[in-house]
């Protein structure tokens, strides 16, 4: 009777992680963290991040304070070490997120050069998270050239282009390697095509280039087209990755009742390519990267240290990224009332939008909004 | 047509090394239309061809992707013969489904037709979304993510190389630069992952720009990673001038392109190489969903034929077919169903040969 209540565009929203009990629970990378006794709520691991993280950060636990959220934070420090040779993580990060199972992640700053591999592939590699969520939606009150923007796609996270394999051969010629198994690439289309499923969205649109690279992302089709068995009430469709960038580019409204699934680079170019179409930049763009016991959730954009410590910057995406996170833990209902107050506030007027999107608006008085639209 | 001075070796093709057939005043190209769509569109061009006596004559090779492996040669045979051809794009099969891969891929290597340019331009008279677009995509064609070479190591891990070397590398780059430089254009940008693939894109990106440094100062050189360039290209491709890409960001770059334009129907594309050209559509689809049907739009076909001639030296030639096929699209009457008009393949075909009647 509530739900009937609820403001339509969430029924459906693709933000949803974990939808209501209408719909299945995706059966991988469920969230089974449990509250702390003492205090009754959960601990979630948070990594500021670098240039604007603290500032954004501040923000989200101001309105989940507000919002009476039963989370409690235990803050993480990931400037990695170099140990023996490798990027590492320091012991202390590792070990809380392993025991909390969930962390939200401000943005990062990869230091150029250092021979650090990206922070990002590290944290990927270390808590084996294979899959990578981005939705990206048009926001009401952002007009962008682009309308009825509704994606989501889902990229796989550990191999593929990015295995980092490479050698010089001889000098001046240089090989890369592109890894294709057919574990990690049926682990992310089970999860595309269960998300597909707990989000209420009919069609899984396998992207690839079999064309030219016939064994390996012909490997990934293939394995697609055996999932595609289980899962009878979701079409899969197979999509050659030049037709997927040319029909998104001319009419992205055609994709809002699916779910595309890549393997990494692709996966990598068109989630950008996604939030260019929906708000130009990524600035707006939350993630969730799951893996099978653990998940991290994160704002995409950088850290933007020429605005950093300014009370400018915008936390939107890290704010979309925490109700991903609320709904995977199971707390659906905060997640709407949070992104409701957000969305609604970025669309009520230019006074309660940053800077970034067109407002005057700046961080701790758009938070101030959001807290009052609770 | 060449009105200013540079010397030989930096143009990487030039009309005198490369010296097409031509026989008695007339050029003899080849000509293969290719799967799905390809023989409406290149109809389309004979007809418009005949109609305005333009001499060339064209020797077809009718191969279809669904061939076999051998059959690529008599493609490639005809085209070393003749040093210029048209065609129109080949199917390629999945991998279980054909012996061989692609014989695009296969013809572009075989003629070592390395550099594949794709002027994407908003037509007069299409409506899109973001006006007066102008971005070109210089694509290298013969390595990188398609040099298809690939195995299985262990049953279900496939490895796939992407090779990168300084040579190709360094003549893509030069290219490119050469290309501004002939059409006045002001800034290159090398597209790459670097920061990921760091030994092969990195090679790339530091080639293009020690290149752009030492022998180009007067253009503009910069980098940007492909994700981003990918997001600033639908968000505001006015910041694009020349792009330089290895082959696979060629492929996402150049559909974006054709996206913001109105569709792969209206690319003109060509592959340049040293000794030969191979002129086709520049936005690389087969159609075989409307293969048949007389609906497809033979813009992209006509337009790569005019580039074609260009190439041969019959500039009022191709200068005459380009503006009665812009005026037609302008018009707005006589347009396919890809830019909002209905019209058949050949009563646009029609329309264009109007046009060229009509003017003088």
């Amino acid at each position: 009777m509530l739900r009937a209540l609820r403001t339509p565009t969430l029924r459906n929203s693709s933000m949803r992680l974990m939808s209501t009990t209408a719909h299945p629970q995706p059966s991988i990378g469920r969230f089974t963290g449990k509250p702390d006794p003492n205090t009754g709520k959960f601990t979630v691991s948070f990594i500021e991040g670098d240039g604007i993280g603290p500032e954004i950060s501040q923000a989200v636990k101001s309105i989940f304070k507000a919002a009476d959220v039963p989370v409690q934070w235990e803050t993480c420090d990931v400037t990695p070490l170099f140990i023996n040779g490798l990027t590492t993580i320091p012991d202390k990060a590792v070990q809380s997120i392993n025991k909390n199972l969930v962390a939200l992640k401000g943005p990062l700053a990869t230091p150029i050069g250092k021979g650090h591999r990206s922070l990002n592939l590290t944290l990927r590699k270390t808590f084996g998270l294979f899959a990578n969520v981005r939705p990206a939606k048009s926001v009401a009150g952002f007009k962008t050239t682009y309308s009825d923007v509704d994606l989501v796609l889902i990229r796989e996270n550990t191999e593929g282009e990015y295995s980092g394999i490479e050698h010089v051969v001889t000098p001046g010629v240089v090989q890369s390697i592109k890894l294709i198994t057919r574990d990690a690439s049926e682990r992310v289309i089970r999860y595309a095509f269960e998300y597909a499923r707990a989000i209420g969205r009919p069609r899984v649109v396998v992207v690839h280039k079999s064309t030219i690279q016939r064994l390996s992302d012909g490997l990934f089709v293939n394995v697609a087209r055996e999932l595609a068995k289980e899962y009878p009430d979701i079409i899969m469709e197979e999509q050659l990755l030049d037709n997927k960038v040319l029909n998104v580019v001319q009419n992205p409204a055609s994709y809002t009742d699916a779910v595309s699934v890549c393997p990494n680079l692709y996966g990598d170019i068109l989630s950008d390519l996604n939030s260019g179409l929906s708000a130009g930049s990524l600035g707006l763009t939350p993630s969730a990267n799951i893996g099978n016991k653990i998940s991290i959730f994160e704002a995409v954009h950088g850290s933007a240290p020429d605005i950093a410590g300014k009370n400018m910057a915008n936390p939107t995406a890290l704010l979309l990224s925490s109700c991903m996170m609320l709904n995977h833990m199971g707390l659906n209902q905060h997640a709407d009332k949070i992104q409701d107050a957000v969305l609604s506030t970025i669309a009520s007027s230019p006074e309660n939008r940053t800077g970034d999107l067109g407002g005057s608006a700046t961080t701790s008085s758009f938070t101030d909004a959001v807290i009052s639209k609770l | 047509m060449y009105k200013y001075i540079i010397s030989k070796r930096s143009l990487a093709t030039l009309r005198e090394t490369v010296a097409p057939k031509e026989y008695g005043g007339r050029f003899i190209v080849t000509l293969i239309p290719g799967d799905g769509v390809g023989k409406e569109v290149t109809d389309s061009v004979l007809s418009i061809f005949a109609a305005e006596n333009v001499p060339v004559d064209f020797e077809t090779v009718d191969i279809s992707g669904n061939d076999a492996a051998d059959k690529v040669n008599a493609a490639v045979e005809s085209l070393q013969r003749n040093k210029i051809g048209l065609k129109g794009l080949l199917h390629t099969g999945a991998a279980g489904e054909t012996d061989h891969g692609s014989f695009n891929v296969a013809l572009r290597k075989r003629l070592d037709v390395y550099a594949n340019v794709a002027h994407f331009k908003s037509l007069p008279g299409v409506q899109t979304r973001i006006p007066n677009v102008d971005l070109v995509v210089i694509r290298e064609n013969t390595e990188g993510e398609f040099s298809g070479l690939e195995h299985e190591s262990v049953q279900g891990v496939v490895e796939s190389l992407k090779i990168v070397t300084r040579a190709k590398t360094e003549r893509i780059a030069r290219f490119a630069f050469d290309y501004a430089k002939r059409h006045g254009r002001k800034h290159v940008t090398a597209i790459h992952k670097a920061n990921i693939m760091k030994l092969g894109d990195g090679l790339f990106r530091n080639t293009v720009a020690e290149i752009g440094a030492a022998e180009y100062k007067d253009i503009e050189t910069s980098a940007m990673i492909v994700d981003n360039a990918s997001m600033q290209a639908v968000a505001k491709p006015h910041q694009f001038d020349v792009m330089v890409t290895p082959s696979m960001y060629g492929t996402i770059l150049g559909n974006i392109g054709a996206g913001l334009i109105g569709g792969p129907g209206l690319v003109a594309g060509a592959n340049y190489g040293r000794e030969y050209a191979v002129f086709e559509p520049g936005s690389r689809h087969v159609g075989l969903d409307i293969q048949g049907q007389n609906v497809a739009n033979p813009t992209a076909m006509i337009l790569s034929a005019t580039l074609m001639l260009d190439h041969l030296g019959l500039t009022r030639h191709a200068e005459r077919i380009s503006n009665a096929v812009h005026e037609v699209i302008a018009e707005g009457q006589t347009t396919t169903r890809d830019i909002g008009g209905s019209a058949s393949t050949t009563e646009f075909t029609k329309a264009v040969i109007g046009k060229l009647a009509s003017a003088q």
